[in-house]
């Protein structure tokens, strides 16, 4: 994934306005490959509006984003991004292996198969069980299971750590890892301290 | 290649969904069902009645049944974060959305064409006009579908959409239901149908080509 190096997310002058009460303004900041952003505030102070502003949900009230220098809907955006929200954004009447099936249909296939990402996020024998029986900890870990065998360069995740126990965060921290390895870039949001070896951290701080 | 992968794999996905879920099904064809059963009980011993208004009966119901079925469209996808994916997939909305509705149409249209027959037979329809009655079925109620899926996907974001959804829905129902029933009365007369089937069809067609364009950009002004 060498090509990917190039990839840079730059933000320019981001404002952000709900119920005339500003959120954030002039918010600037670049991500190239290999970095991670690390989003902090408190509740409210608009972490998720600025992380759906940046998966296209949302138009920022003033400033614009790039992604290699062009606008998002000109550039290979939307093909190279892959959000993980609040919301699991899987159906709770399939299994477990039809939710993958459907993620992967939807984007492009990455370097795990569906088993292997499944075995990745220690999942291993669940691929046959319906999405309704499993605890809350093991649907993030499906959510993260679609991150790793679709191919994307950014991550877009909203605290990724909750309902996750101490073996869930460290999976998580060491998959964000291989990601920047491999020139993957992450932005998140996290209340949890993050502690990543060999990774570039910027943080921003709203309030 | 990989565009259509994903739109039948949405189609085999919200059929499958719907396997799963049958009371979602059942609801509208059940309504269908009981109305059109209810009416002749209703009027009372009047077959002349109830043959001549019977085109009118079936269409209204049918078209009301759409209505019933139409907030399970968007409805679950919005709450539980999977139109989020939809939206942000590479490929073009407006398609992946094409392909919900016609899922959607598989599960709560056909449905209806496949029991109109014998109510009609019920209703004392004559035989003639049950061939018409269901091409005006199949031609219509996929219009009925794609249409509401406009309104539906403006109305998910709200938690109370029902009453502005029938409100904003049925005004753009009416034409269809005009066309599809006259044809099934003039038939039954043996007069010639080929106008209004050629209306229904340019509905159609303009249904299918238009209605996904807009559907797309309300679903996404509704995760705003």
């Amino acid at each position: 994934m060498s090509d990917t190096f190039n990839y840079v997310l730059k933000a320019n002058g981001l404002s952000c306005i709900r119920d005339d009460r500003v959120l954030f303004e002039g918010l600037s900041f670049t991500v190239s490959a290999g970095q991670v952003l690390l989003l902090e505030g408190q509740n409210g102070s608009g972490k998720t509006s600025l992380l759906r502003i940046l998966c296209g949900f949302r138009e920022p009230d003033e400033g614009e984003l790039s992604w290699c220098a062009d606008t998002l809907s000109d550039s290979s955006y939307f093909a190279d991004l892959a959000y993980v929200g609040h919301l699991e954004g899987v159906k709770k009447e399939l299994t477990v292996y039809e939710n993958l099936k459907v993620a992967l249909a939807l984007g492009q296939p990455g370097n795990y198969s569906i088993m292997d990402a499944l075995d990745r996020v220690s999942l291993t024998d669940y691929d046959e069980v319906l999405v309704q029986a499993l605890s809350a900890g093991q649907k993030r870990r499906l959510s993260l299971a679609r991150l790793l065998m679709t191919k994307n360069i950014l991550w877009i995740l909203d605290e990724p750590f909750t309902s996750l126990d101490k073996q869930g965060i460290d999976l998580i921290e060491t998959l964000m890892s291989e990601h920047c390895a491999m020139g993957g870039m992450i932005v998140l949001t996290s209340h949890h301290d993050l502690s990543i070896q060999g990774v570039d951290v910027q943080r921003i701080l709203l309030s | 290649m990989s565009l259509s992968i994903a739109f039948f794999a949405i189609i085999k996905r919200d059929l499958v969904l719907a396997l799963r879920r049958r009371s979602e099904v059942a609801n509208p064809l059940l309504f269908f069902i009981l109305v059109i059963t209810l009416f002749p009980l209703g009027i009372g011993a009047q077959p002349h009645l109830l043959q001549s208004i019977a085109p009118g009966i079936i269409w209204v119901s049918a078209l009301l049944a759409a209505m019933l079925s139409l907030d399970s469209l968007f409805r679950s996808d919005f709450d539980d974060g999977s139109l989020e994916q939809i939206l942000l997939s590479a490929h073009p909305t407006s398609l992946l959305v094409l392909a919900k509705v016609i899922a959607h149409w598989l599960v709560t249209g056909l449905p209806l064409l496949i029991v109109a027959p014998l109510l009609a037979v019920f209703l004392g329809m004559p035989t003639q006009s049950i061939g018409v009655l269901l091409l005006t079925l199949l031609l219509g109620t996929p219009v009925l579908s794609l249409i509401g899926a406009i309104g539906v996907a403006l109305t998910v974001g709200l938690r109370r959409g029902g009453m502005i959804l029938s409100l904003l829905v049925l005004p753009l129902y009416v034409p269809v239901l005009i066309f599809a029933s006259n044809a099934v009365e003039m038939s039954s007369a043996g007069l010639p149908i080929q106008a209004q089937l050629n209306i229904l069809i340019s509905f159609l067609m303009m249904a299918l080509f238009l209605a996904p364009w807009p559907t797309a950009a309300a679903l996404k002004m509704s995760l705003n």
